[in-house]
């Protein structure tokens, strides 16, 4: 709204185009171009001669980055309709609230990663004989990996409009449309955008993982960097693995300064702490993009078209709306409790029809071992976890509380987190087999590869926001050598710790599957866990296997992070915090 | 504005309003049967103190809130949902952060559909009005506190509203810019300038009350009732200093700390009808040992006028109120004709040093707190001499809102430390007889 009236104000004093323009638009119908051309690829008959074959050419990479981007686009997308669906419905029905939260907090622990040769061959099914439905099966593993805690975070915002705000709308007769539009949703964008970026990272991971998959006799290769990266394990040419890493650091930069940076950048503006403090965000596409003339003239269409849209009342007749209101206790009463009953009943129902599925084939010893590999798995995350905490949090302590070097290694560390692990896995392989080392041991290394850095950036800005004061009266009372760590800058960064931990131990179960199971041309590393029997079940297509694997790991998921994490996270709110609230 | 026989703007009839648990179960009364008019022309302060339950009364007003029973009636028609003639001055200003002044100030025409250059031509000229021209394009998080609440008034007044409710709405402000901002008001509403007929605003503050309204509604608290009416017919602008607008904030000092003892001071049992539904207000120690410093010290000897102690000790009666009234629920002190006269204990407390303090106010805790005596039978009943805390609380909040009840026992769980009376462990949330070695 506030562009408006500048640009309106602009427009009158010159109207031509000016080099920034230029360059912005060069910029657009490069995408523009580019996006078309690979959806147009995205459609092809799965016979077509271009569609499945992977080259290791290097001059294909490009084109196989932007199809992953694509993917990764389309799958945002998607989990940005869930988010505004699912998480509002979740926020204005107190009955829905009660079913769809906890469900979500089930969905976040599941390990999406083993259900994809299900998914895969839904989604085939789906579009018979089109590269489409295995398409979709890859965008859908993404969105199950972005969608959660986009979900969470939109549904917790809602939940916290300040009062006097709601009161406002209220006041001047906003209409629910209206309200969510004008109120809810801004409220909730800056929360939004920082779940979005965290969901990219977790993301990139997924998106490799899923295009090249065989399940049994079907084998599938996406056009893409997880192909190419698949294709060069198979002929076993760690040159391409090289490209493909080349090309993946490439794309998540470009990816991170056009879409991100501005985007952030963008949404500080619907922060709420009403003091100008902390220092604004910069993003150079974005500076580019409010210096255009015409473009951003062009702008004011879709924003126009947005705010009337947003202003639209769509309103319910009011006699629905009373009719919707019950205004009867016993009937409200009798309704949650049929609501709840049809629920549990759901719920019984799903947990019978995956006792029977898993019961035609396996017994309990099945089910025996695969507990026991989940325990070896479990065993793996803990121990990897605590020794990545061991080597991050000194360092990124110390980094932390030097805000020169803190301000260079943040954007680092969390660029690495973002960087699909599974990419390097292959040279962790070779590693393995020209020196003979033991899987069950070096392989699980590459379980916190890609979520250690988790830990470290959140322990950096952990020490980096610990109050100078507090820093000054250690100092001024000579507390020094163990008693500094365990008594000042330990308790002082827990809460930032505990949030890493929590996200890199979710991060490590889901690697887990990639990573105990891994390809060099013809040999094959295993090591004994879960992610291994997943794995290997999904390659000679064992569908009550994967099942009863996947099970048996999402509860222990679940549990692991009911008695660890949130206890701790408990404790860290109540216990640590530095305001003295 | 001398108009005051025609037919009323706002009828509230017996308006009664309770407690509602996170459970939907209501419970206390906040406001009980309360009936008031309000006329063309006229600027009527609710006075009252924090949880006398104004604020959900002009909730109600306004039709944000359904009060559990009674009406209002607003140009003869009952109001239960916002309605468009009434528009509401928040304490904090509650502006949208991501919209700008002008998008602000538009905001409720555009809701309505009040066609785009319309109500760019009724903004513009209400932010003018405000004072606030040349900031049309400026987000709220550039602007001050001051002039956040002045984009407040435009929007409210930008609708055309004939009723205009404040909630507190200079209370968030340094004292000089809410001075300005007060006068400035004042001015456009004695000139007609601005398009509505009557104002209702909620304070805390008697001196503001005084300075600007026609009219003042004293509530009391828990439950929230009318206590008084008072007509002000001094001329504006009004001079704080003249004594006759000395008398009336007097005045009103006196009848605001007279309720809850209703007249002569306690000896045997005036309060046996606070039990435990009777919620504390958070009041460290500290401040407590304070203020019976500085009224047992020279200018005051032991005994002081509460409106020359507030000036004195730059406290509004929302910080003062509850301290004096603390120190005559424990005895140190007693509250009549808007002065506090310290008991001998009072004196006692004021000379000794910090060991006899802490018994003398363990002491008192435990005779004159029922809550605390309570607590304290509790832990000695039971061999092991411990219970959880929130056993405690779920008794309170038989009495009060949750929110209170954890007030009330933060507050207890403080003084009981304070006189060693008993102990409490955060981590366990249990409160013992023990204190830690």
């Amino acid at each position: 709204m506030q562009s408006k009236v500048v640009a309106l104000a602009s427009l009158g004093r010159k109207s031509l185009p000016n080099y920034y323009d230029l360059i912005a638009m060069a910029l657009i119908f490069a995408g523009f171009i580019a996006i078309v051309r690979a959806s147009h690829a995205m459609t092809l008959p799965i016979t077509a001669p271009q569609s499945t074959v992977i080259s290791l050419d290097y001059s294909l990479l490009p084109s196989y980055a932007l199809r992953t981007t694509l993917r990764m686009l389309a799958a945002m997308v998607a989990s940005l309709l869930f988010t505004f669906t699912y998480a509002t419905w979740a926020a204005k029905s107190r009955r829905a609230e009660r079913v769809l939260i906890p469900l979500l907090d089930v969905l976040q622990s599941v390990p999406i990663l083993g259900f994809l040769s299900f998914t895969i061959t839904f989604f085939l099914g789906l579009f018979p004989g089109s590269t489409l439905g295995a398409e979709c099966a890859a965008i859908f593993a993404i969105f199950t990996s972005q969608a959660w805690n986009m979900a969470f975070s939109f549904y917790q915002s809602l939940r916290t409009v300040p009062r006097e705000l709601n009161e406002v709308a209220e006041g001047f007769h906003l209409s629910a449309w209206q309200k969510f539009w004008q109120l809810e949703t801004p409220y909730a964008v800056p929360g939004l955008v920082w779940n979005m970026m965290m969901s990219m990272s977790g993301g990139w991971f997924f998106v490799v993982a899923s295009e090249a998959i065989s399940v049994g006799d079907t084998t599938v290769k996406l056009p893409g960097i997880g192909s190419y990266l698949a294709v060069a394990i198979d002929h076993r040419r760690i040159d391409a693995v090289f490209a493909a890493i080349a090309a993946m650091l490439v794309v998540i930069i470009v990816y991170d300064q056009l879409l991100f940076r501005p985007l952030v950048t963008f949404s500080s503006r619907f922060r709420v702490e009403l003091s100008a403090g902390e220092e604004p965000q910069r993003s150079w596409v974005l500076q580019l993009f409010r210096r255009t003339r015409w473009l951003r003239a062009l702008s004011e269409i879709p924003a126009q078209i947005f705010d009337t849209v947003a202003l639209w009342r769509f309103e319910l007749p009011p006699r629905l709306i009373l009719a919707a209101r019950p205004k009867n206790r016993i009937q409200d009463r009798i309704l949650d409790l049929l609501w709840i009953v049809g629920a549990a009943g759901t719920g019984l129902w799903g947990v019978w029809f995956i006792y029977h599925f898993v019961s035609d084939k396996l017994t309990l010893a099945d089910f025996g071992q695969a507990v026991e590999f989940t325990c070896f798995t479990m065993f793996r995350v803990i121990a990897l976890i605590a020794l990545a905490s061991i080597v991050w949090v000194p360092i990124g302590v110390q980094i932390g509380l030097r805000p020169r070097l803190a301000e260079k290694i943040q954007p680092l560390a969390q660029f690495l987190a973002a960087f699909p692990a599974n990419v390097v896995f292959p040279i962790a392989v070779v590693l393995i087999l020209h020196f003979g080392l033991n899987p069950d041991i070096w392989l699980s290394f590459l379980i916190i590869f890609g979520t250690q850095w988790y830990i470290l950036f959140n322990v950096i800005g952990g020490a980096a926001a610990f109050p100078t004061d507090l820093k000054e009266a250690a100092a001024a009372f000579r507390v020094g050598g163990l008693d500094w760590w365990t008594k000042v800058m330990l308790p002082g960064i827990f809460p930032a710790f505990v949030t890493g931990g929590l996200t890199a131990s979710g991060g490590s179960w889901n690697a887990a599957i990639v990573a105990e199971y891994v390809k060099w041309g013809n040999d094959t590393v295993a090591a004994h866990g879960i992610g291994a029997y997943i794995a290997q079940a999904t390659a000679v297509g064992d569908y009550p296997r994967i099942v009863l694997g996947v099970a048996v790991m999402s509860v222990f998921v679940i549990a692991f992070n009911r008695l660890l994490w949130r206890p701790l996270s408990r404790l860290a709110e109540r216990r640590f915090r530095l305001d003295l609230g | 504005m001398l108009d005051s026989a025609a037919k009323p703007l706002l009828e509230i009839k017996d308006v009664c309003q309770r407690y509602r648990t996170g459970s939907g179960e209501e419970r206390a009364l906040v406001l009980d049967h309360v009936s008031m008019t309000l006329n063309e022309g006229e600027i009527v302060a609710l006075l009252g103190r924090s949880g006398c339950g104004k604020s959900s009364l002009l909730r109600i007003i306004s039709g944000l809130a359904k009060p559990a029973d009674g009406t209002v009636l607003f140009r003869g028609k009952p109001v239960d949902e916002p309605s468009a003639g009434i528009a509401m001055v928040f304490q904090s200003a509650a502006l949208f952060p991501w919209l700008t002044v002008l998008a602000n100030v538009e905001l409720g025409l555009r809701a309505k559909k009040v066609p785009e250059h319309e109500a760019r031509a009724r903004a513009l000229k209400a932010i003018d009005l405000i004072g606030l021209d040349g900031f049309e394009s400026a987000f709220p998080k550039e602007l001050s506190g001051g002039m956040r609440q002045r984009v407040g008034f435009a929007r409210a007044l930008v609708v055309a509203p004939n009723l205009l409710l404040m909630d507190e709405p200079f209370s968030a402000l340094d004292v000089l810019t809410a001075e300005t901002l007060r006068t400035d008001f004042l001015d456009l509403w004695v000139e007609g300038r601005m398009p509505i007929k009557s104002i209702l605003m909620v304070t805390h503050n008697i001196e503001e009350a005084v300075l600007m309204c026609n009219r003042i509604v004293v509530l009391s608290s828990n439950p929230g009732r009318i206590a008084a009416e008072i007509q002000v017919n001094l001329q504006h602008p009004r001079n704080r200093l003249d004594p006759e607008f000395r008398q009336m904030v007097d005045k009103i000092y006196a009848l605001m700390t007279r309720r809850p003892v209703p007249t002569a001071p306690a000896r045997d049992g005036a309060f046996s009808g606070l039990g435990l539904g009777m919620s504390l207000p958070n009041i460290s120690t500290n401040l407590l040992a304070g203020m019976l410093e500085a009224v047992a010290a020279t200018p005051y000897n032991g005994r002081a006028d509460l409106p020359a102690l507030a000036d004195d000790l730059q406290m509004t009666i929302d910080d003062l109120f509850p301290v004096a009234e603390t120190l005559q629920l424990m005895r140190f002190a007693e509250i009549e004709e808007g002065d506090i006269k310290l008991t001998l204990a009072g004196l006692r407390f004021a000379e000794a040093d910090v060991d006899v303090r802490k018994k003398l106010f363990g002491d008192h805790l435990l005779a004159y707190v029922p809550l605390a005596a309570r607590v304290k039978m509790v832990l000695d009943e039971r061999p092991a001499h411990w219970a959880r805390a929130a056993r405690f609380l779920e008794e309170l909040e038989d009495y009060m809102s949750e929110e209170y009840a954890e007030t009330t026992l933060k507050s207890i769980i403080n003084w009981g430390r304070y006189g060693e009376t008993f102990a409490y462990d955060e981590a366990s949330e249990t409160l013992s007889l023990e204190n830690p070695q």
